[in-house]
């Protein structure tokens, strides 16, 4: 099983790459961040059941990943939201002041 | 190849990952952002179930609070602060589109090959399934205390500091808009301040 869940975890992180990558709203990009996020996530209970030393330290760590992807979400959004007050858009094209 | 036994497990891991990828695919597809954020929620239950699956209960849980909830919430928040007229008449580059679609379509190639020709070792047994949350919270509160404090501490500084930046700017809040705030910060009341103390009259 743990080729699939691991084949399955690739799937999502390249989903979430080619969003973050191509999608022009600051939001749909953030939350391909959290997508790419959320399959890390996957691979390490993977790991934490199917790995060679199966632990609960895989667990826990993905606990940890969901807080900081938490934290990192909150803070993207305040960053938007000020953003939108500043520029009056959020498109991330549009958002090129250290580009010019 | 594919050395896949065909079991309960297997069949369960089928539906969550159609229900995930569908509500990924969808996500990058659909037009509109609030159907998009709908669908992201979905991937997150999805992934919640596949986390039962690999008997990771505490995770799931936390899953489904802090992501198909917390997350969800606070995207939906994102959106209906910044307006969203435009959000069908996105100009589409399709030399950028089409070198993004390659370089994930490589990578998915890259990480496909490695994760098929690894010879993966047979797991030992995986001791947790049962009383998964005592023993998550005692792994937490003995060897990782000190992650854990320090993410307290990150949580904490993370909120205070996006509460700070979304805030509006003093300046602003006396003008003619009134904020939230107005009332506190010892400037010329604004309407909603000067309602709330009639109504308290």
């Amino acid at each position: 099983m743990l080729p699939s869940y691991l084949t399955m975890a690739a799937i999502l992180f390249c989903i979430g790459l080619y969003g973050a990558l191509v999608k022009r709203n600051a939001v749909v990009v953030l939350l391909s961040v959290e997508l790419m996020l959320n399959a890390v996530n996957l691979n390490l209970i993977v790991f934490s059941k199917y790995g060679v030393a199966p632990s609960l330290t895989g667990q826990v760590f993905s606990l940890f990943t969901i807080t900081v992807a938490a934290a990192e979400a909150a803070v993207g959004v305040a960053i938007l939201i000020a953003l939108f007050r500043a520029k009056g858009t959020v498109n991330v094209d549009e958002y090129d002041e250290m580009r010019r | 190849m594919f050395n896949i036994e065909f079991n309960g497990e297997f069949a369960a891991f089928f539906i969550f990952s159609t229900i995930i990828v569908c509500g990924a695919v969808l996500m990058i597809s659909l037009q509109k952002v609030v159907h998009m954020v709908i669908s992201m929620a979905g991937v997150f239950l999805g992934l919640a179930g596949m986390f039962v699956l690999l008997e990771a209960e505490f995770v799931a849980f936390v899953q489904v609070l802090i992501y198909a909830g917390a997350v969800s919430i606070l995207m939906i928040f994102g959106i209906m602060m910044t307006n969203h007229q435009d959000a069908g008449g996105e100009k589409v580059l399709p030399l950028h589109e089409g070198l993004a679609a390659i370089g994930a379509l490589a990578l998915f190639g890259l990480l496909f090959y490695a994760i098929r020709t690894t010879d993966f070792p047979d797991p030992l047994p995986f001791q947790g399934g049962e009383e998964n949350t005592m023993k998550i919270g005692q792994l937490l509160y003995t060897g990782y205390i000190v992650p854990f404090e320090l993410l307290s501490i990150l949580l904490t500084v993370a909120f205070i500091g996006s509460i700070a930046i979304a805030r509006r700017l003093p300046e602003k809040i006396n003008g003619a808009s009134g904020g939230d705030n107005a009332g506190i910060g010892g400037g010329p009341a604004g309407p909603t301040a000067q309602l709330q103390t009639k109504e308290a009259e």
